[in-house]
């Protein structure tokens, strides 16, 4: 067989054959039961080369509408931001994508130290003391939140907004149910959560109070209350966050979040269609020894040099295994790494300054719309999205958007059936004026 | 700072400086006192580094040089498949129609991405053996929870409903029952026999009408086909459990036995192993999960299907688990493994599997005189040591790993499986050459002659590495997990 990723010779082969004093290599399979033994080739693909497969996939490639070419105003948790192009540079040294987790730290300093870095900088954005290493996405992060949050109340239910994402609100629920938890929705009412239905529906079997700021609609959650009335029950207070909008907002540590949670995919992370992100977790120091997921820890050599380690491992499912609270093992490590060198390149100011940039523009196109006679629902404080009641389907809309270049907004009717004809729409610090502008126009006009 | 510390960035920070470059505001501002609501405007700031972008780039040159991996040098990490990553990948995967493709786009704009994943699907399908495949779990570990959460979902559409735990071998890895936990059951361990496999008598004892499943790697954690893998599954199906597989050591068994024809209901795939999705510093991974045809409807929602020549995904599955992630799976690297697949064809892959027994047989025989083999048969993938000999000269399997790095190589993983003293694991892979095995071999011969005649050498290894042995104790005493300013 010859392979570029197959480096035996047959003349190797002949030598390890009689080293190891057998003589072909079936003999070494000979422990599997003939009964079950697979005997020819998979009926898969033959093998391409190099350049035929990559002319195949581009190809492939090419029938999918890009970010790139096309001007997008979908948002509904992925967002097309600005990516320095120094990340992909960084996270392609292939010291950091061809290594496995740090478990050697002698040789391995170098991921450790930028996983104790991203832990700062999203302590740094969310005002929380403790970050994990990562997790999966801010789904998953969120459904871990909701277990972790069963598990220090020994309570039995966790109510979530029904203005957390949809898709992050069903992981919760398929966790919870693994975990027999209730999970409870409080519904919203002008686009945030209903203060006075939670209030009602909180009581002392409630683990933990869950939102999402800014929320799905993009609107900012009156984060004061939410915090008074999970605490009035000694509830946990979860909270679900674009580390972006924390740019410019007041984290939510400093309104007294337990768990910050979110997916940190807009820094300098492709949509990739979905995945992989990269889920972000940080608690409060009285939770640090429950978070789930691998810590970096600072600690010195015998020389007394600076140096980094795994740490904390004691919670972990390789050490603990059924006792384990969280199973997870690999994380999203790499794209960490490409979160951190964007939070790098943004830096102090940088992120502030593109976080007011979506305010502004999401802004100016929300003026936008309603110069153009458009209804806009739920106007409110907001952060780079907004919700515009369309007089036809979105679905419609979309195909011909499409058709121009345009990337058009989220259907809301896909998990709202209230919301029919409504669209979420995303405005970037990317999208310029013109692209906004023509955007709009293309709607056409709305005034009766 | 001691003198040889490695700066953080944000050590390297200086106020003024930047190192973004973002687009023109070219829209009319409001204030944003009217737009947003009092005490919601940050007023400290977020206190990230402020360097230019020169000083980016160096500082992360400066910690990859502090980082070995699979292009650094040989990594025989046992249970990690550590093979070498194609750069044929990395580009496939950054092409704008995979990378800056959005999920939630109408499905008629990305037939690409859903070909490639259904196309994926039915590669994954033949090569396991089982009836259908999910991309949505985002690693092993989620993968195995999915799996099981499945299982539980099937028993209790059975009313089943006296199915609580899950069994598992001694030698598993740490994953399999922490996912049992996660998805509500209780694990019982089934112990191994001397043989390092399996004792089916006492599965016999720990089966029964509670049992929900058996998780099985196969070969297991040591190396070894569980060749009682037919009787096994007589036995747990006979008791009305599932068979569940860990595809963590898929690579052992490619063309040679597929986890559907050995009589497993559900199997998950680590495609950053076998399939060569690069590990990244620990993530991100891809865990699809495979399931014969009577699980099929508690898969995660939605699943995608083909209708004519269209792909769709189809979200009316009352029975479905549910979503276990947002969107469909790391897509990512789905699009690598798929170009992997592509690359190595069925022929291919056989050799892969091939080498990788022949290149692991090889090394356990030319080490066998000098440390301990345990289990002395043929091995699959990856074979164990037992470093007992050298512990009884007060060098330490730690010690010995430690030496290797002074040699350039990453150690092996050290202390599992649970169930062999100072337990060595090693897994070369298919990728590497006859030359690069020998030359470790020598290496770890030379420790193992140097436990006998300099045993301080290897206790106080590492000797050439940016770091010694750090203090572990301390950093989980007195945790520091975040830079603060000074």
């Amino acid at each position: 067989m010859k392979h570029r990723y197959l480096p035996l010779t047959e003349s190797d082969k002949t030598a390890m054959l009689d080293a190891i004093g057998v003589s072909s290599v079936d003999e070494l399979f000979s422990d599997i039961p003939e009964s079950v033994r697979f005997k020819g080739e998979y009926k898969i693909k033959p093998a391409k080369s190099e350049p035929a497969l990559m002319k195949e996939l581009a190809r492939m490639a090419g029938k999918n509408a890009d970010l790139k070419t096309n001007t997008s105003f979908l948002g509904a948790g992925v967002y097309d931001h600005y990516m320095p192009v120094i990340v992909d540079h960084v996270i392609s040294r292939s010291e950091f994508y061809t290594a496995y987790t740090p478990y050697q730290p002698e040789i391995s300093q170098g991921e450790l130290q930028a996983i104790f870095e991203f832990q700062t900088m999203i302590c740094e954005l969310t005002g929380m003391d403790v970050a994990n290493s990562s997790m999966y996405d801010g789904g998953t992060a969120l459904a871990e939140a909701a277990m972790l949050s069963a598990a220090q109340t020994k309570r039995k239910k966790v109510l979530i907004s029904a203005a957390v994402h949809p898709e992050a609100k069903d992981v919760v629920k398929t966790y919870a149910k693994g975990q027999y938890i209730d999970v409870v929705e409080v519904p919203f009412k002008d686009g945030i959560t209903d203060l006075e239905a939670l209030e009602e529906m909180a009581d002392e079997n409630t683990a933990a109070v869950i939102v999402q700021y800014p929320n799905f609609f993009g609107r900012i959650e009156h984060m004061n209350e939410l915090e008074k009335i999970a605490h009035s029950k000694k509830s946990l207070f979860v909270v679900s966050s674009n580390p972006l909008a924390l740019g410019a907002l007041t984290p939510p540590g400093k309104f007294g979040a337990d768990i910050v949670v979110g997916d940190a995919q807009p820094f300098g992370i492709p949509a990739a269609f979905g995945g992989p992100h990269c889920g972000y977790f940080s608690v409060t120091s009285k939770l640090m020894r429950k978070i789930p997921g691998r810590l970096v820890g600072q600690t010195k050599d015998d020389e007394g040099r600076r140096g980094f380690v795994l740490t904390l491992q004691a919670r972990e499912q390789h050490i603990r295994r059924d006792k384990a609270t969280s199973n997870i093992c690999s994380n999203q490590a790499l794209n960490a790494l490409a979160a951190s060198v964007a939070m790098t390149a943004l830096g102090k100011k940088g992120v502030k300054e593109m976080a007011i940039a979506n305010i502004q523009k999401a802004n100016y196109a929300r003026n936008a719309f309603k110069k153009s006679g458009f209804e806009i629902v739920f106007e409110g404080p907001s952060f780079n999205e907004f919700v515009v009641k369309m007089n036809r389907p979105v679905k419609a809309i979309n195909e011909e958007l499409l058709a121009k270049g345009i990337i058009g907004g989220y259907d809301l009717g896909r998990d709202y059936p209230e919301l029919n004809e409504h669209m979420l729409i995303a405005v970037t610090e990317l999208r310029t004026k013109e692209e906004i502008d023509t955007f709009v126009e293309e709607l056409g006009d709305c005034h009766a | 700072m001691h003198k040889e510390d490695q700066h953080l960035i944000f050590e390297l920070s200086s106020p003024g400086r930047v190192g973004y470059s973002l687009p023109e505001m070219d829209v009319p501002e409001a204030d944003l006192s009217e737009l947003l609501p009092e005490g919601y405007l940050r007023e400290e700031e977020a206190e990230l580094p402020e360097v230019s972008e020169l000083d980016i780039m160096r500082h992360y040159t400066a910690l990859s040089k502090r980082n070995h991996g699979v292009d650094s040098g040989f990594y025989p990490l046992g249970s990690c498949t550590m093979k070498y990553n194609p750069k044929i990948n990395e580009n496939v995967a950054r092409y704008n129609g995979f990378a800056h493709v959005h999920p939630l786009q109408d499905e008629s704009s990305v037939q690409g991405a859903l070909e490639l994943m259904y196309d994926l699907q039915q590669h994954l399908i033949e090569i396991t053996g089982m009836d259908e495949v999910t991309l949505q779990p985002a690693a092993g570990a989620h993968g195995e929870w999915t799996g099981l959460m499945m299982i539980r979902a099937f028993h209790e559409s059975n009313g089943d409903l006296e199915r609580t735990k899950v069994i598992v071998p001694d030698s598993a890895h740490g994953t399999n029952p922490a996912s049992a936990t996660v998805a509500g059951f209780e694990t019982v361990t089934v112990k191994s026999n001397e043989d390092g496999l399996v004792d089916l008598e006492d599965l016999k004892k720990v089966v029964g009408p509670d049992t929900a499943a058996l998780m099985l790697t196969n070969p297991n954690t040591l190396g070894l086909f569980e060749e009682h893998i037919v009787e096994m599954a007589e036995i747990v199906h006979g008791a009305g459990g599932k068979l569940y597989y860990d595809g963590a050591n898929l690579n052992a068994v490619l063309s040679k036995a597929r986890p559907g024809d050995m009589g497993f209901d559900v199997v998950h795939l680590n495609l950053h192993k076998t399939f060569t999705g690069p590990h990244g510093g620990g993530g991100p991974g891809s865990g699809p999960v495979g399931v014969k045809s009577d699980l099929i409807p508690y898969l995660p929602k939605p699943i995608l299907t083909k209708q004519d020549d269209q792909y769709v995904f189809d979200y009316d599955r009352p029975q479905s688990i549910g979503r276990v992630k947002p969107f469909y799976g790391n897509f990512g690297i789905n699009v690598r493994a798929y170009t992997y697949i592509r690359s190595m064809g069925p022929d291919g892959l056989k050799a892969v599997t091939e080498y990788a027994v022949l290149n692991a047989n090889y090394m356990m025989r030319r080490l066998a005189e000098h440390y301990d083999l345990p289990y002395d048969k043929h091995c699959k993938h990856e074979f164990v040591l037992s470093g007992r000999r050298q512990k009884k000269l007060g060098v330490r399997t730690l010690d010995i790993a430690k030496r290797l790095l002074d040699f350039g190589y990453h150690p092996p993983t050290i202390y599992f499986p649970l169930n062999v003293e100072e337990c060595i694991m090693i897994e070369p892979t298919e990728t590497e050459s006859k030359e690069t095995l020998d030359a470790f071999i020598d290496a770890m011969i030379q420790i193992a002659r140097e436990a006998e005649e300099n045993p301080e050498i290897v206790q106080e290894a590492p000797h050439s590495t940016v770091i010694g042995r750090l203090d572990e104790a301390t950093a989980a005493r007195k945790p520091v997990l975040r830079y603060q300013k000074s």
